[in-house]
């Protein structure tokens, strides 16, 4: 059944957006991540214009990020504090990837730079989540072969520490606020919580146990994402409110479904899957790059 | 006296033509974007009307009906091949560009009208984009592309031999509007055309607005940003929530 975007001005079919947001709804259970590194290209794949599916996908994200977080609540494995302090930063960061998108925009490079952040992150987080990961199932192999003790590194000698009781952490805020800028200026610009930054950022710098990691990465998601789409819907009313609808109701569905799912999995076994992952994205991405697009012409909207 | 200096002026006027004129009417003037919008179908229907009859070695009439969307300045980019990626380097603003436009004929164009006249009345794909002003630089390839990349998504279309003329007298024409139309004053121009010349020509036209549910989330989301934005978060929440409780019953 085809079903008319208000803001978009597309019509697509209905329930090929339901899937969509089940299947993306159900890997962010699964993984704690938004999923809107997969959900943000494929929509613009089918035809969603850039702008209008970066700005709907935050509001997406806001639903399958409260519906998994409430799971996290239940089973006590939110750091709310850390959350919050991350969120600070989230903030920030959202308020200038907002700006920066709007200048890209207008100078026509927005695809570019979406694109490249995509290929650069992607890359980067599943590479090495995918090494790390192998390692640890190798030593889990060999019976004795412990994993080294936590290091202690140059964050640990920064000033303004406090206790962070839920994560058994007692670290500086400086690295939590830079992480916060960081995502939320990404989560902006490509349409995404930036869980699968956070969620990799928040165990490999700031040393947080694996158990509380998603449900605290969800827990800031939802007010960075929820900042991002107001902005968007004020700054470049590219907010669909249908489009949101069709996706959040699948979404919210697969969310459930995947939180059950990813309680089963073994941590090593959810990283090695979530890399892989990450890893097929970034390259489909990449090659869209590097190879000769069949059209070298593009339409934007509006002279200046 | 006067009925003599109009009658004399209309002779002047189409000394030898025989006088034809086209009615036209639409099966609609107006097309709803509801969201449940699959495209439309209008229905172009019309007569030739006449004075006197036609004189002896008058060429076989045509019928060419132009449907065209409100025109639009649209930048264009292009890509180039920079540090080894693919990224948008040049762009030209191309102004006199429809959002839509469909043309449905009783004949292949080329053997109907001159390219002059096909040119001067946009009748045909390749005149559907107009730029204006002085060409700078490579205008052209730019326009050809915006016609290029619209036939692609179907808002570019030509349908020769699809308007059915009975008589040399009445016509018609099953015209469809795709799904991905845009909201706008969208202009139907008819043309009779005869010995490779425009006869007469008439315009009509339609009104294609947003309607219910589609012109209430638009309007909202442009008058109440605000509002608009705060009710998007308010309802994935609800969503977030109602779907956690959902489950946790259903798991009891």
């Amino acid at each position: 059944m085809q079903i008319y975007l208000p803001i978009a001005e597309v019509s697509v079919n209905m329930f090929v957006l339901l899937g969509l947001g089940g299947l993306v709804g159900m890997l962010s259970g699964i993984f704690g991540v938004g999923g809107g590194f997969l959900m943000t290209p494929i929509l613009i794949m089918i035809g969603i214009p850039p702008a209008v599916a970066v700005a709907t996908e935050a509001n997406q994200i806001v639903a399958s990020s409260f519906s998994g977080v409430l799971a996290h609540f239940k089973r006590k494995t939110v750091d709310i504090k850390m959350g919050l302090i991350l969120m600070l930063g989230g903030l920030v960061g959202a308020t200038l990837g907002v700006q920066i998108f709007k200048y890209l925009k207008s100078i026509g490079q927005v695809e570019l730079l979406v694109t490249l952040s995509y290929v650069v992150f992607l890359g980067l987080v599943g590479g090495m989540m995918f090494v790390e990961s192998l390692n640890a199932i190798r030593r889990s192999g060999k019976p004795g072969a412990l994993p080294k003790k936590k290091k202690h590194n140059w964050i640990h000698g920064l000033p303004f520490k406090t206790r962070f009781r839920t994560s058994g952490l007692y670290i500086s805020v400086i690295p939590p606020i830079v992480v916060g800028v960081a995502v939320g200026i990404l989560a902006a610009i490509m349409g995404v919580g930036g869980g699968f930054i956070m969620v990799p950022a928040m165990i490999y710098m700031l040393g947080m146990p694996t158990k509380v990691v998603v449900g605290t990465s969800l827990f800031q998601i939802i007010f960075v994402t929820a900042y991002t789409t107001l902005s968007h819907a004020m700054q470049n009313y590219t907010v669909d409110g249908i489009l949101a609808v069709l996706l959040i109701l699948g979404g919210v569905i697969g969310a459930q479904i995947g939180t059950r799912i990813g309680v089963k999995l073994k941590a090593e076994q959810l990283r090695i899957l979530l890399a892989a992952m990450v890893l097929l994205m970034c390259g489909k991405l990449a090659l869209d790059l590097l190879l000769m697009p069949s059209e070298l012409f593009s339409i934007g909207t509006g002279g200046h | 006296m006067l009925r003599i200096l109009i009658a004399a002026v209309t002779l002047l006027a189409t000394p030898l033509l025989a006088q034809e004129d086209v009615v036209v009417d639409l099966s609609q003037n107006r097309v709803d974007i509801t969201a449940t919008f699959a495209g439309s179908n209008i229905f172009v229907f019309g007569a030739v009307k006449r004075e006197a009859p036609l004189p002896e070695g008058t060429g076989p009439l045509d019928v060419a009906i132009v449907i065209e969307g409100p025109l639009e300045t649209v930048t264009v980019r292009k890509k180039e091949k920079k540090l080894g990626i693919w990224v948008n380097s040049d762009s030209v603003e191309v102004h006199e560009a429809p959002s839509f436009f469909t043309i449905a004929t009783t004949r292949p164009l080329e053997d109907m009208l001159t390219e002059g006249d096909r040119r001067d009345y946009a009748i045909g794909l390749d005149f559907a984009v107009r730029p204006q002003g002085p060409t700078q630089g490579d205008v052209e390839s730019f326009a050809e592309a915006v016609s290029r990349i619209r036939q692609d998504e179907g808002l570019y279309s030509q349908r020769e031999e699809i308007v059915n003329l009975t008589e040399d007298t009445l016509f018609e024409a099953d015209i469809r509007l795709p799904a991905n139309l845009v909201e706008g004053d969208y202009n139907v121009r008819i043309y009779l055309v005869r010995d490779k010349n425009i006869v007469s020509d008439a315009s009509v036209g339609i009104e294609v607005r947003k309607a219910g549910l589609e012109a209430w989330l638009y309007n909202l989301s442009r008058e109440y940003a605000l509002l608009y934005g705060l009710l998007s978060i308010f309802v994935a929440l609800a969503a977030g929530y109602g779907a956690s409780e959902a489950f946790r019953r259903l798991k009891r």
